[in-house]
């Protein structure tokens, strides 16, 4: 038998390079995109190019006429192959609308890019010609794309039966009934601020795929797709299609990137399953980035109306808060609870006595919304800190002097909305922050460039944000009517000669799970990194799982995976107890290895998997085999926090904003691999000056699309943005052993704020205190030019 | 259908190609070299990157049958005797990738830049590499990553 190297390091808190490089370095990566499979067949997606139509004759003769083309099928003729409509699981309301949601539309056409007839062929190419050739006689209706006017007298009705565009409302309400309005009567100063959070476009860099192969004797499905989601996929796609839940095996393969877009269920997976059905050969569709654009969620889309109550000293006593966000056509996995993801924190990291909150969701002719990284924490945290921001105008008062007033210090911590905070330090982290940036320093180069009117004005901008992640303790999930729970599972297997596999509910798109996880297992079970083999993202392989969102994976996965090496330790134990026929009580455990105490006697946890296999003399009744599994439901959500400032420069002739310099101060609890975090931190943070700066999803009058492409929807590039300083304080989570809270959308919940907080800063002198996002060089110059300079 | 020849990684390829055939549907699906992705329609994120004789191009905006003759290296040529690349093995220790979907263009991004430039400055790499998007890293250990294979 082989032998394994012996442990040698401490694994938790080392910046552990990433088992996961290797094959993505060389080209060797299993994108759905890299598989093929006998008999296969392409898949091409005929999409409306209208907002909003009638749909008429579809005309498909010509497209089947072409050579290599198999089927040509619209959404009429596709309507008895679904035992249901595609999934909504988050209900936020008993009243909340669900109009059904049909892989393709066979009325009307709701968004430009909602699919209408799908062709199937022997190649990529011949597919997309005959997808060309279909002819749909469309009868163009008027549209509404803005959220801000869907529920005006009169706006075209995205759902007729409906009667308006109306979704739902949802309001919350804390401690209690009325206390906001008698805070508000009671303030001696308020503020009220209307913020727009724009459309976005996740774009992750590997659009989505889907392969089906189908097993026509057995009835049994294997579906390879870019999802995050491969077991929430297999339950609900079984309701969609009628596929039996056992009879239906979901991979996810290697994911390039997700951000929330890969958190769904679409369409074209279900198309796929149905083709493969009918056709009885593998269907495989691979989506263009123009298609992405349509056809894969996007995110935020909200107006936002936030009011602070206050004392005459900046004590804020009462939020209060009312938002209009936009569904799109049509609900997506949890487009209605998304933007609630927020709703308990529009408070951020301030002691406030009264809380209100109402959300109203509204219908429009555009592609659905659903989660993007943040999920509505980001625009919590906008609404909040650019909030905070205009009372310390209002008070005449430094903002970080305004915030210092107002933070939470006791924990955990109850907040007005009806959560607990964990725990956390914001003083230290907002200390250290200043630390880094020479606060006195960037305020003296301010005041100088204003006093001799620099063409380049200076703003500093701050977010002491408070996030909510972690998803999610399944009582709460269901008290809030979500359809499933917030656990998830780990098994970990010792092999008889040394190595151990574990098989964890979470599945990666660049997160680098194998290599955190083996970390934990590794240290706990005094298993070197390389003998762990990391199985996720495949549910014949991992039956039970959850899977990947709300920076879940550490701070609920990670706790199964720990708890499951604690159950492999209790039965090491008793294996290593009867081998050494000592007491149980007797023996001492640490790294791997048990020691009978007060002698040099011991065994591994690796011998006694060996001893647990040959299971030549286990004590009476025990189970041959080590394994231990865990499925974890956490009693709270992990609460990170910090400080975020950025420093911008803004052109004033031109309107150009550079971003000078971003300082980012985190607490995320006990950090298992730094490197793995600072780079979580990293694209956080650029994902969230992306929406400030950057990027914004463009509808014209006519229900089109403008950002179409990467051409004109702005993914920065390194050149747009500076190196980041980083650092963290610690404040471990106290509601799980590791100590650990998520990481996986701190940057982008943080950084909006932090850096429209700068703009506004830096453009003050001029009477401006909003841009909207995102702060283009036009809309920074039609201020100025408004203002008068 | 036309006739090219082309030198892929060190091997010489002949195949019949559409002429409408771009060079990285040539080299994913005609070659079987599945390292080199595809991420946009516009040219626009670089992920498709190659080098042609040394130099990086985005093989998506290059027809297959404009490549005949041409010698080609793609993220599976770089490491030679199962040894990493510098700019490989930098990536890796610097943690400049996550997903790794741009990476394979990303790479060979920065071989053509350090081919050019050998020992570039920050704002030189992040001007070489405009073309290349990476949503999940932010960029900066990316950075980091060809500086560390600079100085190697």
């Amino acid at each position: 038998m082989a032998v394994t190297e012996e442990k040698t390091e401490t694994y938790i808190g080392a910046p552990v390079a990433r088992k996961e490089d290797a094959k993505l370095v060389t080209g060797q990566a299993r994108w759905v995109d890299n598989l093929t499979l006998p008999g296969m067949l392409w898949a091409s997606i005929v999409r409306s190019p209208h907002a909003h139509a009638r749909i008429g004759s579809i005309d498909t003769g010509a497209a089947k006429a072409i050579e290599g083309v198999v089927a040509v099928l619209t959404g009429g003729e596709l309507a008895g192959d679904w035992a249901g409509p595609l999934p909504m699981v988050w209900p936020v309301t008993e009243d909340t609308k669900n109009p059904p949601h049909w892989p393709l539309a066979t009325d009307k056409a709701r968004f430009a890019g909602d699919g209408v007839a799908v062709v199937v062929a022997e190649s990529r190419a011949v597919a997309k010609d005959a997808a060309e050739l279909v002819e749909v006689d469309y009868e163009p209706l008027p549209s509404v794309t803005d959220v801000a006017r869907a529920l005006d007298d009169g706006a075209p009705l995205v759902h007729e039966e409906l009667e308006s565009n109306h979704c739902y409302t949802w309001p919350l309400e804390g401690p209690e009934e009325g206390a906001t309005e008698r805070a508000f009567a009671d303030a001696a100063v308020t503020v009220k601020e209307r913020y727009r959070q724009q459309r976005l476009i996740p774009s992750a860099i590997e659009p989505r795929g889907v392969l089906v192969q189908p097993s026509p004797a057995e009835g049994e499905f294997t579906m390879w797709s870019s999802t995050q989601i491969p077991h929430i996929a297999r339950v609900t796609l079984s309701g969609t299609t009628g596929i039996p839940e056992a009879k239906l095996r979901v991979i996810a393969p290697d994911v390039g990137g997700g951000f929330g877009s890969k958190l769904n269920v679409y369409a074209e997976e279900a198309l796929c399953l149905a083709l493969a059905r009918r056709l009885g050969r593998p269907v495989k569709w691979i989506e263009e980035r123009s298609e992405n654009h349509v056809a894969t969620t996007h995110g935020r889309d909200q107006i936002q109306e936030i009011e602070l109550a206050a004392t005459a000293e900046g004590k804020i006593t009462a939020v209060r808060v009312h938002i209009t966000t936009g569904m799109g056509a049509y609900l997506q996995i949890i487009t209605p609870g998304t933007p609630l993801l927020g709703a308990w924190v529009y408070a951020g990291a301030y002691d406030v006595d009264a809380y209100q909150i109402e959300f109203v969701g509204a219908f429009t002719n555009t592609t659905p919304t659903d989660a993007y990284r943040g999920a509505g924490r980001p625009e919590a945290t906008y609404a909040i800190e650019r909030a905070v921001d205009a009372l310390a105008r209002k008070l005449d008062m430094d903002p970080v002097e305004l915030r210092r007033r107002n933070f939470i210090r006791e924990f955990p911590k109850t907040i007005a909305s009806g959560l607990t905070v964990d725990s956390g330090d914001f003083d230290a982290s907002l200390d250290r922050a200043l630390e880094l940036l020479d606060y006195e320093e960037a305020r003296r180069e301010q005041a100088e460039r204003r006093e001799r009117g620099d063409a380049t004005q200076l703003g500093i901008g701050f977010s002491t944000y408070l996030e909510m992640c972690g998803l999610a303790p399944s009582r709460i999930l269901g008290a809030i009517r979500y359809a499933a729970g917030g656990w998830d599972a780990a098994t970990i297997r010792c092999l008889p000669t040394g190595t151990v596999q574990l098989l964890i509910g979470t599945s990666p798109h660049g997160q680098g799970h194998a290599t955190t996880f083996s970390q934990i297992v590794g240290d706990r079970l005094g298993i070197p990194f390389d003998d762990i083999e990391v199985l996720h993202g495949d549910t014949a392989v991992v039956p039970l799982g959850m899977d990947t969102y709300g920076s879940r994976s550490l701070a609920v996965g990670g706790v199964a995976v720990w708890n499951a090496a604690e159950k492999v330790i209790g039965k090491a134990r008793r294996v290593v107890a009867h081998g050494l026929e000592v007491a149980e009580e007797d023996l001492e455990y640490e790294g791997g290895r048990f020691t009978v105490r007060g002698t040099d006697r011991s065994m591994t946890v690796k011998e006694a998997a060996l001893a647990a296999w040959t299971a030549h003399d286990l004590p009476d009744g025990m189970e041959p085999g080590l394994e231990g599994s865990y499925v974890y439901d956490p009693p709270n959500f992990s609460w990170p926090a910090g400080c975020h400032i950025a420093v911008v420069e803004v052109d004033t002739e031109t309107g150009a904003v550079d971003l000078r310099r971003y300082v980012a101060v985190d607490d995320l609890g006990t950090v298992i691999n730094p490197t793995i975090v600072d780079g979580q931190i990293h694209g956080g943070i650029t994902q969230g000056v992306a929406q400030a700066l950057f990027e914004e999803a463009v509808y014209d009058d006519a229900g089109n699309l403008v950002t179409g492409s990467m051409v004109n929807y702005l993914v920065p590039s390194a050149a747009e943005l500076p190196a980041f300083e980083l650092d963290r304080t610690e404040s471990p989570s106290p509601t799980n052993p590791l100590g650990v809270k998520g990481v996986g959308e701190t940057g982008t919940i943080a950084a909006p704020a932090a850096v429209m907080n700068a703009v506004a800063d830096a453009l003050s002198p001029f009477g401006i205190t909003d841009i909207e996002m995102p702060a283009s060089p036009e809309r920074v110059r039609r201020a100025i030019e408004e203002a008068g300079r | 259908m036309r006739q090219i020849r082309m030198t892929v990684n060190g091997a010489r390829h002949e195949a019949e190609v559409e002429p409408r055939q771009l060079l990285v549907y040539f080299l994913r699906e005609g070659l079987g070299l599945t390292g080199t992705t595809v991420g946009c329609d516009t040219s626009s994120c670089g992920t498709c990157t190659v080098l042609v004789d040394g130099e990086s191009v985005k093989s998506c905006t290059v027809l297959a049958v404009q490549a005949d003759g041409w010698d080609v290296t793609t993220i599976e040529g770089l490491a030679q005797n199962g040894v990493l690349h510098p700019v490989q093995e930098a990536f890796h220790l610097n943690h400049g990738l996550q997903c790794g979907y741009c990476t394979p263009g990303m790479v060979m991004a920065a071989v053509s830049l350090l081919a050019e430039n050998p020992s570039p400055s920050e704002a030189e790499i992040r001007h070489a590499l405009e073309g290349n998007l990476c949503r999940c890293t932010g960029y900066q250990n990316i950075v980091r990553a060809v500086q560390a294979a600079a100085a190697s």
